[in-house]
């Protein structure tokens, strides 16, 4: 359907009216793509595009960060643990902190930056453009085309990515502690998976997948509702950067505390 | 003056406009606007920028929908339709935007192909590409079907937008502001690409503009819009032969005497 403009009296002052209503829009949106996404037809063309551009864009530096964010954090964490003489723990240490928290937050602030603002801005142009506006008149579903092929490929793409970020970090880790502990893989990765539970690869396919939610549906929500011309492309790329960044945070705190609950 | 158009069937009302109003808050963008639009005619909607043409054929194609009135579109009610009835009603009636309107990351025949793709799945690449092809060719730009829009010039991108729209083979076509941002020799070719299009695709169509050659060029009947409603109606002369302050105010602004 058609976007309504609103043309209410203010009820409460403009400020909170203001506030009410942008809520309300959102939580509109939200379960618009709910519905949408298992209503026929589906989008499947539009949705690998989506997965291999978010793939695309994100991989080169997920790998260079993830590679150091591994090197790094081995490095910073050797001379505590040599204190006690425990670098052999280095492994367990170092793959507890990627597994459970560096990765999926890496992934995540890096797809929000990268996969945020474009797709933030590119759904801005198309709506000031008025390409949302062709396609609805064209009798095509733009919501179904544009925002739930990429909120759901960010979805997908986010904890594949997030496993990918492991992975490197990972490789990244082993390399500083082979050349300085002389650890052979085989025990490195032995001792690596010693203290992994399936409840911290589970805990972080959740949490990616929840970021990729946010990081999609953020930056579509900013897309489709921009205006103010060429400005307002800028600023929906920004708000869905400076959003998701800060939504990725608060579900991090949240997640974590019922999963510690469940621990 | 545009010759008379013998294919009108006055008998026939492919939308009627009663009693339309809509406001952006404070602003009331329309007040009690009637229309009435004859199968096979073209009217223009003429006014000066602000006074509601453009969100008066957003309503049509509800893109937008009114305070209080009625629009019936061959014979339905806009807004009172479901999402399959208005999707239905949607593949009979064309919008062509002001800037074209054309999807940036496809080429010029990926953007024709993509609504027949989305609305008409079991067409065949075949009939698909001849339909492409027939509708380039009525908008004289066969040889850039592989360009991308960022390619083409202002008149070039409106052009495919009118073909674009085209290509379901609407009922009606709403123009929005045809002649906008174009030289007079580009503007000129769109006002006879309009009529073409009338002649050849038989459609009724509304055209928003404040620009009295394409108004004069393409209009079977001008309606001239101030402050939210129509304060003249009748063919080019009718409206243009009397005195009215306000007529003639639009009139020097177009600087033809």
């Amino acid at each position: 359907m058609g976007s309504t403009e609103r043309s209410e009296q203010p009820v409460i002052t403009k400020g909170i009216d203001k506030f009410f209503l942008n809520f309300y829009d959102i939580l509109k949106f939200v379960l618009r793509f709910f519905k949408e996404m298992f209503t026929p037809p589906y989008e499947g063309r539009e949705f690998v595009r989506q997965c291999y551009y978010i793939g695309n864009k994100s991989l080169l530096l997920i790998t260079l960060t993830g590679f150091i964010t591994g090197l790094v954090f081995t490095k910073q964490s050797r001379p505590s643990l040599a204190e006690f003489g425990a670098t052999s723990w280095l492994p367990s240490l170092i793959s507890i902190a990627v597994i459970r928290a560096l990765a999926p937050l890496v992934t995540a602030l890096i797809c929000a930056g990268k996969v945020g603002s474009s797709i933030g801005a590119e759904l801005a142009s198309m709506k000031v453009t008025e390409q949302i506006d062709a396609m609805e008149v064209s009798a095509i579903n733009p919501f179904k085309y544009l925002v739930v092929t990429r909120v759901m490929a960010c979805m997908l793409c986010v904890p594949l990515l997030m496993a990918y970020t492991g992975l490197v970090a990972m490789t990244g880790s082993y390399l500083d502690i082979h050349l300085n502990e002389q650890t052979s893989l085989a025990i490195f990765v032995q001792n690596a998976f010693e203290k992994i539970s399936f409840l911290d690869f589970f805990s972080s396919f959740i949490k990616t997948l929840f970021y990729g939610f946010t990081i999609g549906i953020v930056s579509c929500y900013q897309g489709y509702h921009a205006t103010q011309g060429t400005q307002g492309v800028g600023k929906a790329a920004n708000v869905s950067v400076v959003i998701s960044m800060f939504l990725i945070f608060i579900e991090e705190i949240i997640i974590v505390q019922v999963i510690n609950m469940l621990r | 003056m545009k010759p008379f158009t013998p294919e009108i069937h006055w008998d026939e009302t492919v939308i009627s406009i009663r009693d339309l109003y809509k406001s952006f808050g404070q602003n009331h963008v329309l007040r009690g606007v009637n229309l009435d639009l004859h199968r096979g005619e073209n009217i223009v909607v003429l006014g000066r920028s602000g006074t509601g043409k453009s969100v008066l054929i957003k309503i049509i194609s509800a893109l937008l929908y009114p305070d209080s009135g009625t629009v019936n579109v061959l014979g339905l009610e806009v807004e009172t339709l479901k999402h399959d009835e208005l999707r239905d009603l949607r593949l009979k009636i064309g919008f062509c935007f002001q800037n074209g309107a054309l999807y940036d990351s496809m080429t010029v025949g990926e953007n024709l192909a993509f609504p027949l793709r989305r609305n008409m799945p079991h067409m065949s690449k075949k009939e698909r590409d001849e339909r492409i092809a027939t509708v380039l060719e009525a908008v004289g730009l066969s040889q850039t079907i592989k360009q991308m829009p960022a390619e083409l010039s202002g008149g070039q991108r409106k052009r495919i937008g009118i073909g674009r729209t085209l290509i379901l083979r609407p009922e009606i076509m709403l123009y929005d502001e045809p002649p906008a941002g174009l030289d007079p020799i580009t503007c000129t070719d769109i006002n006879n690409l309009i009529n073409e299009v009338q002649k050849r695709f038989k459609t009724s169509s509304i055209i928003i503009t404040h620009d009295l050659a394409c108004a004069k060029a393409t209009g079977d009947k001008i309606a001239v819009m101030k402050e939210g409603r129509f304060i003249k109606e009748g063919n080019f002369e009718e409206v243009f032969s009397d005195n009215d302050e306000l007529i003639r105010e639009f009139y020097d602004y177009n600087f033809i005497q």
